[in-house]
């Protein structure tokens, strides 16, 4: 495997050298942990573990609530106040359960927007990117399934929204619409498939972490400094990096203790801070919520959704061009996926010579204005349509799309980058001027 | 390594051949039953057609009844609100087509080829908003006295057209007819 020069693991024992040849388990352990790291990562670095401990959350978590829940139309909701009321402990399984995804998108959210100010990814780490992005959109589609699940009226019209989404497509969606749900609307068939599968993506996603790991390992890290590790031989990788255990280890568990000091609060005395009081009424298909509001992870790419009405000027072009197959509805859900399919695009859109965001002077204040614009339209996604909220999701929307496909690849050519350091071993030193070397 | 000029098939060529091909067509036929398996199933499709009890309605009032899984909205209309939907030509409106099941398709939206009845009082039509699938509020809502979506803001006119919003068309009239004076018949 191609990476950063290390020891590797060396069977001692009689017994390691026996499994090593029968099995390289152990080898493969122990070069997944002693992993060379760049020693100058900074704390944006701590959500992977985060994330990881997320998933685990909620696999652990969830196989414990299917053990009381009842996947059927006639009993889910009350399986679910069975869990709150009856069964030991669990209300507050269930509450971990519930803000445990909200968590996950905290951390996935943060995670995305390190890698976007640093570069992340850039050449070499674009299928580490991608991965990331695949196992994004296959953690939306959980969360999804997994809240209709309480068959509440907020999981019931959600589901139905959403479902319509695919009905927008031309000629097609209607068929599409109908095998997704298993009959006409949103009933019992649809309730059984999306448990089915909001049991099967978890593992999805595990495999898919796995495979984003190996991606950045063969890489190794990037680094607040956008720098390469330098691979010459051994001893000028160690200059530039430490192993993961115990040094990231130890940070990134201090780092989870705090965030999971301030989850748990959430967890215990506001456990419902995030949900609609909605989804505590039983679906009805005859009454939708005054506010069919999608939890708060959703909210900027479904503000995106609704930015584009028939009456924006690009939706009725489009609409011409095509002769009426692309309508308002359609063109919305595609701005939707659009978004973030621009996102996954990234590491090609970007021209700029540089990786990290800290020395590109002015790609700096077009992110931070990308931020901005992320927080906006996730504020607007939850308000009604009307003026000016329309106009609010509009402009975000566009600068949503404008920051990926003209501002990225233009910055690259107008732009005039600072000099990055050397190496990451004169980053740190320009930090740390006492601290011993690794030499030493 | 043996080569061979002979380019006429090998035996070795027609397994080949044999296997995949052999191959595709078992993995199309397996597939196909686990894509199938989420399509509407039997007692799902079994259709059923409802009556509806309209007796008891008085004019300016509506009913909301289930059928297929799916709200359908029957109103009784006053003379106020017959009027308002005429008053509008039907080419103008974002949907000029009537969306009525009882009718040749692609009719004009006029207020005659959505309602039920000669005299344009009875609107049946279902209650689903065609944008994404939200029941719309009733009786008087929205900026053109019919319905109005809450959940992405398409308003509906009294004969249920769509005027403005998100919703590209107009409430759909399912097929739906009078058994006698005071019964209607979904489906």
């Amino acid at each position: 495997m191609a990476g950063i020069p290390h020891d590797h693991y060396e069977p001692k024992t009689g017994f390691e050298k026996w499994l090593h040849e029968r099995l390289p388990i152990v080898s493969l352990a122990y070069d997944t942990l002693m992993i060379p790291t760049p020693k100058n990562l900074n704390w944006w670095w701590i959500w992977g573990i985060v994330l990881a401990f997320c998933l685990v959350l909620q696999i652990v978590t969830g196989i414990i609530l299917v053990m009381h829940y009842t996947p059927n139309t006639e009993m889910a909701f009350a399986s679910i106040e069975h869990i709150m009321r009856d069964v030991n402990g669990g209300f507050f399984l269930r509450y971990m359960h519930a803000n445990g995804a909200s968590l996950f998108f905290v951390a996935v959210y943060i995670h995305m927007f390190r890698g976007l100010f640093y570069g992340s990814y850039k050449a070499p780490r674009e299928i580490t990117w991608i991965i990331g992005m695949l196992i994004y959109l296959a953690m939306m589609a959980t969360g999804f399934l997994g809240y209709v699940l309480p068959w509440g009226q907020m999981s019931f019209w959600g589901a139905t929204v959403i479902t319509g989404l695919f009905g927008a497509i031309p000629f097609i969606g209607e068929g599409i619409q109908t095998w997704l749900l298993g009959g006409p609307a949103v009933g019992n068939a649809t309730l059984n498939r999306f448990f089915s599968l909001h049991y099967l993506l978890p593992f999805v996603i595990a495999a898919l972490v796995a495979i984003h790991i190996w991606a950045f390992h063969t890489t190794g890290n990037n680094n607040p400094t956008g720098v390469e590790v330098r691979r010459g031989s051994k001893e000028e990788a160690k200059k530039d990096t430490l192993p993961f255990w115990p040094y990231f280890v130890i940070k990134d568990l201090f780092a989870l203790a705090i965030v999971l000091l301030i989850f748990w609060a959430v967890v215990g005395f506001m456990p419902n801070y995030l949900g609609h009081p909605d989804n505590y009424i039983e679906a009805n298909p005859l009454a939708t919520p005054a506010h069919i509001v999608p939890e708060w992870y959703y909210l900027p790419f479904y503000a995106i959704l609704r930015a584009f009405t028939a009456d924006v000027w690009a939706v009725q072009l489009v609409s011409w061009i095509t002769g009426g197959i692309i309508d308002a509805k359609f063109f919305g859900v595609l701005a939707m996926f659009g978004a973030i399919f621009v996102m996954a695009l990234a590491p090609w859109l970007d021209t700029s010579s540089v990786r990290s965001g800290q020395y590109r002077p002015a790609f700096k204040w077009w992110f931070r204005l990308l931020v901005i614009d992320f927080i906006v339209l996730m504020w607007v996604g939850a308000r009604d349509t009307n003026f000016p909220h329309d106009w609010i999701s509009l402009i975000g929307a566009t600068y949503w799309f404008a920051y990926f496909l003209v501002i990225l690849p233009l910055l690259g050519v107008f732009e005039k980058p600072e000099t990055p350091p050397e190496t990451i071993e004169d980053d740190f030193k320009a930090h740390y001027p006492d601290a011993p070397s690794a030499a030493e | 390594m043996s080569h061979t000029d002979d380019h006429e098939g090998t035996r070795r060529d027609f397994l080949y051949y044999a296997t995949a091909g052999a191959g595709v067509v078992a993995t199309g036929a397996a597939v196909w039953p686990l894509i199938n398996q989420m399509n509407p199933s039997a007692d799902v499709k079994a259709l059923s057609s409802i009556r509806v009890d309209i007796s008891g309605m008085a004019e300016g009032s509506q009913l909301t009844v289930q059928w297929l899984g799916k709200p359908v909205f029957i109103r009784y209309r006053t003379q106020d609100e017959i009027d308002a939907a005429n008053a509008e030509d039907p080419s103008t409106l974002p949907d000029p087509e009537a969306r009525n099941e009882n009718i040749e398709a692609g009719s004009p939206a006029t207020d005659q080829n959505r309602t039920l009845d000669e005299d344009e009082k009875w609107l049946v039509m279902m209650g689903v908003c065609t944008h994404l699938g939200c029941v719309p509020l009733g009786d008087g809502a929205g900026d053109y006295g019919g319905w109005y979506c809450p959940c992405h803001g398409s308003h509906y006119d009294t004969a249920g057209r769509i005027r403005r919003g998100p919703a590209p068309e107009n409430l759909p009239v399912p097929v739906a007819a009078f058994v006698d004076e005071s019964t209607i018949q979904l489906g």
